[in-house]
């Protein structure tokens, strides 16, 4: 009786999964405006604060790495350190920065894209920078006897090592992109989730779920997995290629 | 600017430490109070550093290059002991290749050594060419053979026209063809007004290339005479028994 009732509730629960997810994927491929409104918004946001960080963290990778400077190693630390930074804490202080009351209130960024992105950067940078010096101080271990004989100035030895490292540095970015993509506390917080404004993939997942709107839901959750997915193939398939001709 | 044929290179007194600590607590010596003088004319175009593994003659190589700080003692160019990183270039033994093609290899020390952009080309071509790696120009460097990479960092090492070259065993496992290749390089290269610094084993290769040898056992030069006198009637106990194959522990 127990094993019937046990095996009927598994059924009901399986062809709910299975007809949310024939919903979601109706979504997917019937072009759904809102779906690829939010997937758009997701993905411009994402890459634009992997972007920046990527232009900050690199070269501030490289200084903290073979910069010769008082309290290199402490701003090391701290920069290692905030690799783990608390996304609800980076929101809430990027939110106390931009509300109206805040230093930065008259610029009117809250609830914006760009507000997102700030938040994003913030958590984004640290991982990128503390990769990227790990990165280069094991490339400058093997370049530093070649670098120092060409007599070459800090900045071009900077240069050289980022160059050089570029696919290592590809692995930072995308361990970046990944936090970045994932990312739901910050923007929620900066972002405000207004919908076709700040409302982003992992945002509308929370909200949709916390609605029931579980086929939007599982699908802005297959999406993003896809793109993740797709995302790191890219970047794996570069790295292969780079490591095969000794570049990497 | 013509080279003065006065000493080019002037070591007096120079030690060198590591920084471990023998029984008593003092500092390893690896070079011992090691002074000598070269000069640049025909009778001495190439220089050979001899001795046996561990007698610091590598340790010398870096030292003279500025890779390695001295604790005590100078190294003098020209009687000045500053040296414009132009006019000194290092071969090391294993050869560090930038992970890009041998073509941008050349170009990047081009670069370093304030090339004008407009004689880059020429300037690339004409090292490819003498390395005989024109036909390897775009492989990515460090999938070369042994012996490619080593014609590589030789012709690199050129690309600023250096007064002086350090060379730290560049040909060891190799094989003739290559070391043959190479040693021509070296020696085309030391009629070029450039004085040569090599660390070698290889006695042979004394013989053929170099006008002097500086003969290096546990961190102290032992002795620094012509290669033939070296060969046919060493000073040293040290040098006889390294000559002949002896092992001084």
């Amino acid at each position: 009786m127990c094993n019937f009732a046990f095996n009927e509730g598994f059924t009901i629960l399986m062809q709910d999964f299975l007809a949310t997810f024939s919903q979601a994927f109706q979504l997917i491929f019937s072009f759904d405006k809102d779906l690829y409104e939010i997937i758009g918004l997701s993905l411009s946001v994402t890459f634009a604060a992997v972007l920046i960080s990527c232009i900050i963290g690199f070269p501030l990778g490289a200084i903290l790495a073979i910069g010769k400077f008082k309290g290199r190693n402490f701003i090391r630390l701290i920069v290692t350190a905030f690799m783990g930074l608390p996304p609800v804490v980076v929101g809430l202080v990027v939110y106390l920065i931009l509300s109206a009351n805040g230093p930065l209130g008259v610029l009117q960024l809250l609830y914006t894209p760009t507000a997102m992105i700030i938040a994003q950067v913030i958590l984004v940078t640290p991982i990128i920078a503390a990769l990227s010096s790990q990165v280069i101080i094991d490339l400058n271990e093997e370049y530093d006897e070649l670098l120092r004989s060409l007599g070459l100035s800090s900045f071009a030895k900077m240069k050289t090592l980022l160059f050089d490292a570029r696919y290592s540095l590809l692995t930072a970015s995308l361990a970046g992109l990944g936090r970045a993509m994932a990312e739901v506390g910050a923007v929620i917080i900066v972002g405000g989730n207004i919908n076709h404004v700040t409302r982003m993939m992992t945002t509308a997942i929370a909200l949709e779920t916390s609605r029931g709107e579980l086929a939007l839901a599982l699908g802005l959750g297959t999406v993003l997995i896809l793109l993740t997915i797709s995302i790191n193939a890219a970047l794996m398939m570069i790295h292969s290629n780079a490591r095969k001709n000794a570049y990497a | 600017m013509p080279m003065p044929s006065a000493n080019i290179i002037e070591v007096n007194n120079l030690c060198y430490n590591a920084n471990e600590k023998n029984a008593v607590g003092d500092a390893l010596p690896l070079l011992n109070d090691i002074s000598f003088k070269l000069v640049t004319k025909d009778s001495s175009k190439i220089t050979a550093i001899m001795g046996p593994n561990g007698a610091g003659k590598s340790l010398l190589l870096r030292n003279l290059a500025g890779l390695l700080t001295p604790n005590s003692g100078e190294i003098l160019w020209h009687g000045t002991p500053n040296i414009n990183a132009k006019e000194l270039a290092i071969v090391f033994q294993k050869p560090i290749l930038l992970r890009r093609s041998v073509r941008a290899n050349l170009e990047h020390a081009l670069l370093a050594f304030k090339t004008p952009k407009d004689q880059l080309h020429n300037g690339t071509e004409q090292l490819l060419e003498l390395g005989q790696l024109t036909d390897l120009a775009n492989r990515p460097a460090r999938i070369l053979s042994g012996g490619e990479q080593q014609r590589l960092a030789i012709v690199r090492a050129l690309a600023g026209d250096p007064k002086i070259l350090l060379l730290d065993e560049a040909t060891a496992s190799l094989d003739p063809q290559t070391t043959f290749l190479i040693e021509k390089i070296i020696t085309d290269t030391s009629k070029n007004d450039t004085k040569i610094i090599m660390v070698t084993h290889d006695l042979s290769q004394a013989k053929r290339m170099a006008d002097d040898v500086v003969f290096i056992n546990a961190g102290t030069i032992c002795e620094h005479t012509s290669t033939k006198q070296f060969l046919s009637k060493p000073k040293s106990q040290e040098a006889k028994n390294y000559i002949c194959g002896k092992l001084t522990l």
